[in-house]
């Protein structure tokens, strides 16, 4: 980002010495959450090489194995390690795709409604006046909605006009858009604050005095210091995207159930929770709140380490 | 014996990195009546004395060893319920920012009716009484209307009124005062100073002045205390002090003043800065800054680096340092006297 | 005049005796009503539109001259950071003008700022905000180079930086730290640094030692005086510390309440203060020679710059105000000794 070359060496051991570390190292609950989290990444970017099946191939799906119960469960069949869907899908290789588009899904809308909430916080922090003004009214109302609830209309909004089959084909990035427009107003708050208590700061006004553009004091001298907050709450933003994909998906507006994520998964398996088919549902609810968890967890660390009231220096 | 005696106090702050020694063996004592100066630049541990005084370290600071005997009784055993009672009673506390000490959801005369009831058994319409006559000593304008106005109404001048109305709401001992004016500008900093000397004098109450400002004590203190690295390093009569002072540091801070310069000329500044507590360096901390380290004949005084000084009498001063003591060619004090 | 200095930088205006900062009828106002619709109140059955003002600086006139330190001292709320941040164009001016080497440069666009920012340059009060937590030593002190010379090569760049380094006594190492790494001093120096980086002519510093402990403040002052003496920098420095200003300052004015009432040579304005304002906040200086405080005493506080008296600013506080001071606004009158004072009653002779 920067123009200099960086320096690994005095880097590391900056980190190293850090508080950030330290506290990391004291704190289990971090530690275990973080081990737990980089595993479920890590599956589900690997999910074609360590899936047994590929869920997206119909022609290794056998639909006279549908539902079978996982292993410990008695009338398992050994090829499938958590049993199978009611389509005859192995779970274990569903459940890895799965979270592998609910993580992109997740991550991606966080990254549109960060791209958007943290520019329009920067402009409304530090121009002010009627931007601020315009841009935050927006904010608030559209605050005054559950994020669910805009994304739920402008899912049903999307599906309607463009149809079935067009919004199945482009679920994916159409989900990030949804998702990415209905949450950035969390983004363009926090930025707009932590703006507004730098912008009075005099390393601010020195810049000013040396004649830089608004525009590189905003990017180059402001929101480097806003990063802390912004990491803060992109940690919830993700597990709040996942959450609201999952619940879009189980209102049908989400994942067609060809390439299912979690979301989608557990709501495939509700039609046969009644039939006895319980672990369609809970096996990937499971992990799907054990995703959530953990990264919540980490964002309750992060944000106790980087509170400035707490951490000085 | 003194009224206050603070014999061999050390103070330490538990932190992550192990502990760090804010005060060390930090010995005075006050008469009764007595105005006394604490002088230091920030991290010296002025306030740090004046809050252990009052045993107020907050966690995670302790007072690690020594004594704080007020009027016989030391303060460092006393339970929680006799500690309150010195506090406000016997000792009263002034802070640099009034609004430390001040309620802003409370009105004046709330705040002062519920300290005075604290303490004492009288009815509201007494205690009324009472603070309405401490705020015409401090000689607020219209102190009747001040008693029902709420702190944010009030100039920072007589905000600093207030807490000293307040102060001296239960006829105190001692007053100690921690940098009282430094938030006030110049023309009300001398009117407060001005005030609080004149109380002390009238009701012969003692007063702890914690400042930086070496103007501020020579104009109203009779003793001092300088302190650097969490230690005192000089003590004695002010007037003395500030007129010939031994220890090079003391030195070093009145000469660094502009009014001892020739207007545009170079000031006489000291090198470096004042080491963290945490790191300080062998033998007297303020070695690596001093000038004295080396002998007129080139010669390095080892002690300097080698050895912490102890305090030698010199005239009515102590002075805590290896060159005055090597010029004046005397023993040490040995530390069980040190008062 | 012993403030004249010859002038030496290219491009100056044709007299050397013109002043290189002039500041004319300059007033700052401060909105405390909040946006249009905060401002409507409802008033004896009518909306009514109500704006109330701080009147931060009120009609303030000051010259700079070449190579001189001219000092502005006055208590919290006289208005001296703000002529100070008006004058580098961090808030724009309600009224009045300011001219920089002849150019009015209040009104100027950014643009046709440029070339005034890099002869203007400013040192903050607080040295623990105005460096940014995030560039390193060596980062803050390219930048502005970079900005005023891009046709520079980046050996150019360093060489500049190595040197401004040097001369406020900044070791090369440091540059590859953080500002929080270091002490409220060294700080000090680095914005010392930055401000000189681009080589100015002129320097408004805005209380630069306040923040500071006293052996700190000596060293800052000698860096600041060894600045002027090898650059010959005129400065604009902003202080409450009257101590400060007999040592540094060729020149003082004095302000209360938003305007100036007081300036001359800093000699003479010690010798002998003419304003009553003026003798009180000197006589307010705790000396080390005093055993007791003798300051004048002086009625009531600051008033509020929200609604300004009548008249003298002063008069409610002045023990020699009389009917006219509460009517009529005094004017800055020459004085003998070559200052300029802004008092009825010496205006009258009736004080001294």
């Amino acid at each position: 980002m920067t123009t200099t070359t960086p320096r690994v060496a005095s880097r590391w051991s900056r980190f190293r010495g850090s508080y950030l570390l330290y506290s990391f190292k004291r704190d289990l609950i971090a530690q275990l959450s973080l081990v737990v989290f980089i595993a479920l990444v890590a599956v589900a970017v690997l999910a074609p090489w360590l899936a047994p099946m590929n869920p997206y191939d119909l022609a290794q799906i056998d639909i006279m194995a549908s539902e079978l119960p996982p292993f410990w469960v008695e009338g398992s069949d050994p090829t499938y390690l958590m049993g199978t869907d009611a389509q005859g899908r192995d779970l274990l290789s569903t459940i890895l795709y799965g979270a592998r588009v609910s993580l992109i899904i997740g991550f991606g809308a966080v990254a549109l409604q960060a791209l958007l909430g943290v520019s329009f916080g920067l402009l409304a922090g530090y121009l002010g006046g009627r931007v601020d003004a315009f841009l935050m009214r927006l904010a608030d109302i559209q605050l005054s909605f559950s994020t669910l609830m805009v994304a739920i209309v402008v899912g049903a909004l999307v599906k309607a006009i463009f149809g079935g089959a067009t919004f199945s084909a482009y679920a994916v990035p159409l989900l990030v858009l949804i998702i990415g427009l209905a949450e950035w107003p969390q983004y363009a708050r926090t930025v707009r604050a932590s703006v507004l208590a730098e912008r009075h700061k005099e390393y601010v006004d020195a810049a000013r005095v040396m004649g830089f553009t608004s525009r590189r004091i905003m990017f180059r001298h402001i929101l480097p210091n806003t990063l802390s907050p912004i990491f803060v709450i992109s940690t919830v933003q993700v597990a709040n995207a996942i959450i609201s994909e999952a619940a879009l998906s189980f209102l049908g507006l989400g994942m067609p159930e060809t390439q299912p994520s979690l979301g989608s998964l557990i709501k495939s398996g509700f039609d046969y929770l009644q039939s006895g088919s319980w672990w369609i549902t809970l096996i990937p609810g499971l992990v799907l709140v054990v995703l959530v968890l953990v990264i919540n967890l980490l964002g309750d660390w992060l944000r106790d380490v980087l509170n400035p009231r707490l951490y000085k220096g | 014996m003194a009224l206050l005696d603070v014999n061999h106090l050390d103070v330490r702050f538990a932190l992550r990195r192990g502990d760090v020694q804010a005060l060390r063996d930090v010995s005075f004592s006050l008469e009764r009546g007595e105005r006394l100066g604490i002088v230091g630049e920030s991290g010296a541990g002025k306030s740090v004395a004046a809050f252990s005084l009052l045993n107020l370290i907050a966690k995670p600071g302790y007072i690690a060893g020594g004594s704080i005997h007020f009027d016989g009784r030391d303060l460092t055993r006393m339970s929680d319920r006799a500690l309150r009672h010195v506090r406000g009673h016997r000792m009263s506390m002034i802070f640099q920012d009034p609004m430390m000490t001040l309620n802003p959801v409370l009105s004046i005369g709330d705040q002062m009716v519920e300290c005075l009831k604290a303490h004492r058994r009288i009815s509201t319409r007494e205690a009324r009484a009472i603070a309405l006559r401490k705020l015409e000593q401090v000689q607020i304008p219209s102190p009747a209307a001040r008693l029902d106005q709420y702190p944010h109404e009030l100039s920072g001048g007589m905000r600093q009124r207030v807490i000293i109305a307040i102060a001296l709401l239960l006829d105190p001992d001692i007053i100690i005062a921690d940098e009282p004016t430094t938030a006030l500008d110049v023309t009300i900093q001398a009117e407060i100073m001005a005030l609080l000397l004149e109380l002390c004098e009238k009701h012969n109450v003692g007063l702890i002045l914690i400042t930086h400002d070496l103007g501020v004590v020579s104009q109203v203190t009779q003793r001092m205390l300088v302190m650097y690295a969490g230690r005192v390093i000089e003590q004695g009569p002010t007037r003395e002090i500030i007129n010939a002072p031994q220890h090079p540091y003391t030195q070093g801070l009145i000469n660094a003043l502009p009014q001892m310069a020739t207007p545009g000329s170079r000031l006489n500044q000291i090198p470096g800065s004042m080491p963290s507590l945490d790191n300080l360096p062998s033998g007297c901390a303020f070695h690596p800054r001093c000038g004295f380290v080396e002998r007129a004949d080139g010669t390095t005084r080892r002690a300097c680096i080698d050895e912490v000084p102890g305090f030698v009498t010199s005239g009515n001063c102590r002075v805590a340092c290896h060159m005055v003591a090597e010029m004046l060619d005397r023993e040490r004090i040995p530390a069980e006297e040190i008062r | 005049m012993s403030s004249t200095a010859p002038a030496q930088a290219p491009g100056q205006a044709p007299e050397a005796a013109s002043p290189l900062l002039e500041i004319r009828g300059l007033e700052k106002h401060f909105s405390l009503s909040g946006d249009f619709l905060e401002q409507l109140k409802f008033r004896k059955g009518r909306i009514v539109r109500e704006q109330k003002h701080v009147h931060a600086i009120n009609g303030v006139d000051l010259d700079i001259q070449r190579g001189e330190a001219l000092c502005v001292v006055g208590e919290s709320g006289c208005g001296k950071s703000t002529v100070a941040r008006t004058v580098m164009g961090l808030l724009h001016p309600s009224a009045g003008e300011i001219r920089y080497d002849g150019q009015r440069i209040d009104d100027l666009s950014h643009k046709a700022l440029m070339p005034y920012r890099r002869r203007m340059q400013m040192i903050f009060q607080n040295p623990y905000a105005s460096l940014n937590p995030r560039m390193t030593i060596q980062q803050t002190l390219e930048e502005p180079i970079r900005l005023h010379h891009p046709d520079w090569s980046p050996q150019r760049v360093k060489q500049q930086v190595a040197e401004v380094m040097a001369s406020v006594g900044i070791a090369a190492d440091w540059g590859a730290r953080y500002g929080h790494e270091f002490s409220g001093g060294q700080r000090q120096r680095i914005a010392i640094a930055r401000a000189l980086a681009v080589d100015p002519e002129f320097i408004v510093a805005d209380e630069p030692i306040s923040a500071l402990d006293v052996s700190i403040q000596a060293q800052v002052l000698n860096l600041l005086m060894e600045a002027q003496q090898q650059r010959n920098l005129t400065y604009l420095f902003i202080t409450h510390d009257l101590a400060v200003v007999e040592h540094f300052g060729t020149r003082v004015a004095v302000m209360y309440l938003g305007r100036v009432c007081e300036v001359a040579p800093t000699a003479t304005l010690f010798a002998r203060p003419r304003h009553p304002y003026t003798q009180a906040l000197m006589s307010a200086i705790p000396r080390l020679e005093d055993d007791r405080p003798q300051h004048i005493r002086l009625e009531g506080e600051v008033p509020t710059p929200v609604n300004l008296p009548s008249g003298c600013v002063f008069h409610g506080r002045c023990p020699h105000a009389d009917e006219r001071c509460r009517r009529e606004i005094p004017a800055l009158i020459a004085t003998a000794d070559g200052g300029q004072v802004a008092c009825h009653a010496v205006e009258e002779g009736r004080i001294d």
